[in-house]
């Protein structure tokens, strides 16, 4: 037999150095205690392989084709102000009214406003780099030590030893903020972003959050690695929002953990519509007793974008709650992997557990993989699962047009129903507005 | 005279199964049909095959509506043309709500007649939607209910009348509207499709049962067989069917064809 010339594609790692950790730290004159951080976590970075479709997590997950040259080189901050921000991304959340806005161009902060309805009650919402000086400990207590840790993987590793910007958000005990709070990360030019977000909600507290990402397309790859971290103490209520729009050229790589602590309430809904390459970990662990945990999204690839949601729902507790709602339309050649796991420990009795995927394909060219699993330890419990995906029906377009909506009208109309239900559970109503915008704009696209 | 609704010599197969042999038959605006049959005798094929359903291959004949050729046309440009078609099983559109879908439908229909419309506005659509509610008697929260998600059997009939209502038409086809619907539902159902007929609108009733016809009462009345129409007479022909059943006629057309 002929030997047949292979080029062999590796998981090439991007080509970051320790010096460029060093640099990272030395632009903002970061406290030591950071700068270890960095340089510790940059040596488990060092010593984790990248991750290769041989790894469970990652099987379906094939990012060698990333072009490391454009989309690992760190961005230099080129002058971006709140202006280059798309409009809608900047509106008050709530009628004229938000808590805070935090925004930032190219890694940099453009604009940060807090209100004194939220400092009165001790309320801290600024730049990560500016709260790790300002409250140290703080910080220090929950970057890194809760949710995400380097060990997490190659890509929390490479967060925790590069992370460009960041946002810290911390209420006091048993503050109820009316005013949500609002961030924004946007990028205008190709090269890797690293954003870190921390939320700390002390005992009893309550807030809504909303966060966004977002990028023009360019024409080189680009790259986007984070991490995020809810801290959610006993008693404490948080509804965090999080939505996904960057350009076609971006590959997104983050880890996305909730701890909940003992009678807490967490409600978490994302969106994902942008991107060229999405492959992000979303876990919640229900840690206290009696805690409860929704996780929900709506996602909607066209072109040939690729979306892996991996999520977990780990009940550590008895008594604790969990609930995963994940809808999907898939367009064009659009593809999709949703691996869902309920892992409830030994002690972890009297829990319930629950979690469903739907996906909607338009066309034959899209594929949606729909993974659920369950590793149950405990004997007391009541999880399940249910998933479904399916072509768009015809029957319900034929439906839709009896009354003489055009197909393409009746098409928009189905999906946004589809997506309701999820979309349903987002707080604020030029969110949820812009969402449905998001969809037509999907569904009139030709690409 | 308005418009009307001629089927001519239409053939119609499903997956090359022939299931339309020859249907003929013009119902006008203003006239009052009914269309009864045995189960599977082809009624519903006919309904879809108007409305442009396409699982439906017309294999001969015509389909003609106020002058224009339907077969040219897709199934939102016939219903913009004012043909309706009430759901013999109406679908489920989970996450729409009755007034949501029933605004989308104005307004595509708006569009449609002048491109610069803004569709209707908030309030007087809410005012539409009420007053046909009212007219129907149904509860006012059902147009915050996504349409016919969960609708128990009557509520989906009462959900398809509404829409009429709203739609207007110029002819109407009610594919058994009658069937799942209590005594009290199918008077005010019948009543309020009454109350919307006139000159301006030519029904045709599917109906198995006699009891709907006394209510809104046709002019003609077509039997169904074997996908054609065997027979052709007024009202008392449905008080014959409702006595004698469906065998005469078989053995009227067995001796016919011997
Ligand atoms: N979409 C379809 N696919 C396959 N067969 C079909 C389809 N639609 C109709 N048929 C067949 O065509 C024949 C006529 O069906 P149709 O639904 O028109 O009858 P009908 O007169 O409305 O009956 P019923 O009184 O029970 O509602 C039946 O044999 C039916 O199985
Ligand atoms: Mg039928």
């Amino acid at each position: 037999m002929a030997t047949r010339r292979r080029v062999a594609r590796e998981f090439k790692a991007p080509p970051f150095t320790r010096a460029d950790v060093e640099a990272v730290s030395a632009r903002y004159d970061e406290p030591d205690w950071l700068r270890q951080l960095r340089l510790e976590a940059w040596a488990t970075y060092e010593g984790t392989p990248m991750p290769t479709t041989k790894d469970e997590p990652w099987r379906r997950t094939d990012y060698r084709h990333i072009n490391w040259d454009s989309a690992g080189t760190l961005l230099a901050p080129n002058g971006g102000q709140l202006d280059d921000i798309p409009a809608a991304s900047r509106q008050p959340l709530l009628g004229e009214e938000q808590g805070g806005m935090l925004a930032f161009v190219d890694d940099v902060v453009v604009h940060h406003e807090v209100s004194e309805a939220l400092t009165g009650q001790g309320v801290i919402f600024t730049d990560l780099r500016t709260a790790a000086v300002e409250h140290p400990d703080l910080v220090r207590d929950h970057f890194m030590t809760h949710a995400i840790t380097p060990e997490t993987g190659k890509f929390a590793a490479l967060n925790a030893a590069l992370w460009t910007h960041g946002t810290f958000l911390y209420v006091p005990r048993g503050k109820t903020v009316e005013l949500p709070a609002h961030s924004i990360f946007y990028t205008t030019q190709p090269g890797v972003s690293l954003g870190h977000m921390l939320v700390v909600l002390e005992e009893g507290a309550q807030i809504d959050y909303l966060h966004e990402s977002l990028s023009p397309t360019l024409d080189v790859d680009g790259s986007f690695i984070g991490a995020t971290e809810l801290i959610v103490k006993d008693g404490a209520n948080l509804r965090f929002v999080s939505l996904q729009d960057w350009g076609h050229h971006m590959f997104e790589f983050s880890h996305q953990r909730a701890r909940v602590g003992n009678d807490a309430q967490l409600d978490w809904i994302t969106g994902q519509m942008g991107s060229k390459f999405v492959k992000a970990f979303l876990e919640i662990d229900l840690d206290g007793q009696g805690s409860w945990g929704r996780m929900s999204a709506v996602y909607f690839p066209d072109g040939k974008q690729f979306m892996d949601l991996d999520t977990q729902q780990n009940h550590n507790a008895p008594h604790t709650t969990s609930d995963l709602l994940f809808k999907g339309v898939l367009k064009d050649e659009s593809r999709s992997v949703w691996q869902g796991m309920i892992k409830a420990l030994p002690g972890a009795q009297k829990t319930d557990g629950f979690q469903a995927n739907r996906n909607m394909l338009m066309g034959n060219k899209t594929r949606a993989d729909s993974i659920p699993g369950l590793e149950i330890e405990a004997d007391d419990v009541r999880c399940t699962h249910a998933s479904a995906t399916g072509q768009i029906e015809e029957e319900m377009i034929y439906y839709l047009m009896t009354r003489g909506l055009p197909r393409d009208e009746a098409v928009k109309l189905a999906v946004d129903g589809f997506f309701v239900p999820v979309l349903d559970r987002i707080p604020f109503e030029n969110v949820r507005d812009r969402m449905l915008a998001y969809v037509e704009r999907k569904l009139l696209g030709h690409d | 005279m308005g418009a009307a609704l001629e089927i001519r010599n239409l053939h119609v197969s499903v997956e090359d199964q022939p299931i339309l042999r020859g249907v003929n038959l013009t119902v006008q605006q203003g006239e009052v049909h009914a269309l009864m049959g045995p189960n599977g005798s082809g009624k519903s094929t006919l309904a879809n095959t108007i409305m442009g359903h396409p699982a439906y291959a017309i294999t001969a004949g015509q389909l003609i509506f106020d002058g224009e050729d339907l077969l040219e046309l897709e199934t939102d440009e016939r219903a913009r043309l004012g043909l309706f078609m009430a759901f013999q099983y109406p679908v489920a559109i989970p996450g729409v709500t009755v007034a949501n879908f029933l605004r989308n439908a104005i307004n595509a229909r708006m569009k449609s007649q002048d491109p610069e419309s803004k569709g209707i506005g908030i309030p007087a659509f809410r005012k539409l939607m009420l007053d046909k509610m009212d007219l129907l008697q149904m509860d006012k929260s059902f147009g915050g209910r996504y349409l016919n998600d969960g609708f128990s059997g009557g509520e989906k009939k009462r959900a398809e009348i509404l829409q009429m209502a709203v739609m207007e038409p110029q002819i109407a086809i009610m594919d058994e509207t009658d069937s799942g619907l209590d005594i009290d539902a199918l008077r005010v159902v019948s009543e309020g499709v009454n109350t919307l007929s006139g000159p301006e609108l030519g029904v045709l009733v599917i109906t198995h049962y006699q009891r709907i016809l006394n209510y809104i009462k046709p002019q003609y009345v077509h039997i169904m067989l074997d996908g054609q129409i065997a027979e052709s007479g007024g009202p008392e022909l449905a008080v014959h069917l409702e006595e004698h059943g469906y065998d005469w006629l078989r053995e009227k057309q067995n001796g016919n064809g011997k």
